[in-house]
């Protein structure tokens, strides 16, 4: 990273989001207002080039029934990298995630063409158990859905589904919480329903949850739209701490979110074919510094500007 | 887009003329209307009432431990019970929750969960049960006689009785064990397969532990009816004059309803005091379900 903003300090960076440690800071968060500032992370920058990707997709095109919805998608996502989808509504982002660990296998008349494969394999093989993907791949939705027990049964849930030995679950809700930051909030009340916890809560819980399966990939769709300024800010920070462990795939509306936690950025628009019909095009994939400062597409340009969308 | 509206609504308010807020002067219809549906909902509280009044003052004698204690006599009205009446009830209701329940609900999560909603198979078994649910409850009595009583030689007892019973409340249950797998959010669904749980573990640890409190009221409702219903067990036999308690599912028995409908046919006035008693047990025993199947509907509604 050649820009001069990155000589700034490491132990800074935090609090140009301004949330006190302890969470409990009253006063208006001076978060950072400009990209620019978002950028201003101190994080190693990464390589130009993939070296290690553990999601690759190549040609995808996604179609629910006879409509194109993603057509001719190509792009990686590295090791223990945060990959941010971003791009207008409609564009596809939340289709092509949920390809990654075929949860639109669910939907009626969904359908995938072209090669998506984690590691080397290509996951719509017809000998590939889709159970068995997602278990590697997990994923937080939009909306924080907890099941309606118990805030321990929540995490518990996938190793018991597993067959995690009941002797062992303790210990993997303990710490699966504590990696998801909630701990603190919740030792206290383990047994009561996950539904009590307030919207950030749940979605950490959801998170929890997710890294319970001690995946190696956790694709999230949106976690923060529904959260305030805070919870946002604690989601950010644990997937920046999540990503020393485990490779993540973010949609997300918030260009400041994707701009503050991502490595590389993937640009998704809708577009028009000679039919007047609109698919989702992948615009263009790169380190995310570059798709915010210097981005090769007009488009690209046109949108995190804000002159776009 | 509801922005631009609620405007062109106060814009409109607006330019109204002063006093508009006044109520215009309503028409006879609107005024009667209220008092009409109040007296429409007064007519069956009111006979509710005059029956459970009617009863308690014609039972109130015999409203008496030896109802419960002791077994039916012909000779003597003063001593006879209703005891072997309470245990057919009891064993015939608690059979067929046994056979209705299971089938039932394997049913409903087979249309909601599996079955394609589309196919011609599935609506052809949807309509069919909707229509059964409407087959008047003697006819299921003419089924479980020739089929169940004879073909297959069962005969006049408790599981024969369970059997047609469970035919009777079967669409009822799977209607009910539906609607309440529908109301469990697909995000639950959506959240336990993403966790690389199979579609079963889904159905069995979230899914079906979701619609437990509809699936309960629904199932809770359904077997209050069988317990009421004298017309299939009637056709079935169950008239027989019994003084002991079915010994298991294979045994002659009698229910309260065909107990009820014995005495009233007697001619001393001893019998039919004992009917009203009976009848006054019955209801209390329905009450006590329904209110149970409403506590539970209240109790666990929509905790998502
Ligand atoms: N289940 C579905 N059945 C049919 N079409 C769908 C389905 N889900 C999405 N689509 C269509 O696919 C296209 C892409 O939708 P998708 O939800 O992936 O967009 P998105 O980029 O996630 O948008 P947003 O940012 O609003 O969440 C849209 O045109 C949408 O109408
Ligand atoms: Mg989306």
């Amino acid at each position: 990273m050649k820009m001069s903003t990155t000589a700034k300090p490491d132990t800074e960076p935090r609090n140009l989001v301004g949330v006190s440690a302890d969470g409990s800071d009253p006063a208006p968060t001076p978060r950072a207002h400009s990209l620019m500032d978002a950028l201003v992370f101190g994080r190693p920058a990464p390589s130009p080039d993939l070296l290690d990707p553990v999601l690759s997709l190549r040609k995808v095109h996604v179609y629910y029934g006879d409509y194109e919805a993603v057509r001719d998608v190509t792009m990686s996502m590295g090791k223990n990298e945060i990959t941010a989808l971003i791009g207008p509504s409609g564009c596809g982002k939340s289709t092509l995630l949920r390809c990654l660990n075929r949860m639109n296998d669910l939907i009626p008349g969904a359908r995938v063409a072209g090669d998506i494969r984690y590691h080397d394999i290509d996951i719509y093989q017809p000998d590939v158990d889709p159970i068995e993907l997602r278990r590697r791949v997990g994923m937080v939705f939009q909306k924080p859905n907890p099941f309606p027990k118990s805030i321990f049964d929540n995490v518990a849930y996938g190793p018991r589904v597993q067959g995690v030995k009941k002797s062992e679950l303790a210990d993997i809700v303990e710490e699966s919480l504590r990696h998801a930051v909630l701990w603190d909030e919740v030792k206290a009340k383990l047994k009561e329903s996950g539904l009590a916890l307030s919207g950030g809560q749940q979605q950490r819980l959801c998170i929890a949850r997710c890294i319970a399966v001690k995946p190696d990939v956790i694709l999230m769709d949106e976690p923060c739209a529904s959260l305030d300024p805070i919870a946002t800010q604690r989601i950010e920070d644990l997937m920046r701490a999540l990503a020393a462990d485990y490779t993540i795939v973010i949609v997300t509306h918030n260009m400041q979110q994707a701009a503050r936690v991502s490595d590389r950025t993937a640009f998704f628009t809708a577009e028009l074919d000679d039919a007047g019909v609109r698919h989702g095009r992948l615009v263009e994939f790169d380190v995310t510094n570059k798709i915010f400062t210097s981005p090769a597409d007009g488009r690209t340009e046109a949108y995190v500007s804000g002159r776009f969308g | 887009m509801s922005v631009t509206s609620s405007t062109a609504v106060v814009d409109q308010l607006g330019e109204l003329p002063p006093g508009h807020m006044q109520a215009p002067p309503r028409s006879w219809w609107d005024r009667s209307f209220r008092p009409l549906l109040l007296a429409g909902l007064s007519v069956g509280i009111v006979v509710l009432a005059i029956l459970l009044i009617f009863i308690f003052v014609s039972g109130w004698s015999r409203l008496t431990p030896t109802l419960w204690q002791n077994m039916p006599s012909i000779q003597f009205p003063e001593l006879a019970g209703a005891q072997s009446a309470i245990m057919g009830s009891i064993w015939v209701i608690a059979t067929t929750a046994c056979i209705s329940l299971p089938v039932g609900i394997m049913a409903a999560i087979y249309l909601e969960e599996y079955g394609n909603p589309n196919g011609r198979f599935f609506r052809l078994v949807e309509i069919n049960i909707q229509n059964l649910a409407a087959v008047p409850s003697i006819v299921y009595g003419i089924l479980g006689l020739g089929v169940i009583a004879r073909a297959l030689a069962l005969g006049q007892t408790v599981i024969t009785a369970a059997i047609t019973l469970s035919l009777l409340v079967l669409p009822v249950v799977i209607i009910s064990t539906r609607e309440a797998l529908r109301a469990v959010p697909q995000s639950i669904r959506f959240g336990s397969l993403a966790l690389g749980a199979t579609k079963w573990q889904t159905i069995w640890k979230q899914v079906l532990p979701a619609a437990l409190p509809g699936t309960a009221t629904g199932s809770i409702l359904a077997l209050s009816r069988a317990m009421g219903e004298a017309a299939p067990l009637l056709l079935l036999g169950a008239v027989t004059y019994i003084t002991f308690n079915p010994s298991g599912v294979m045994s002659a028995y009698t229910v309260m309803p065909i107990q009820i409908y014995n005495w009233t046919s007697q001619s001393r006035d001893e019998f039919h005091t004992l009917a009203a008693a009976l009848c006054v047990l019955l209801l209390v025993i329905l009450l006590i379900m329904n209110g149970v199947a409403i506590f539970l509907r209240n109790r666990y509604q929509r905790r998502w």
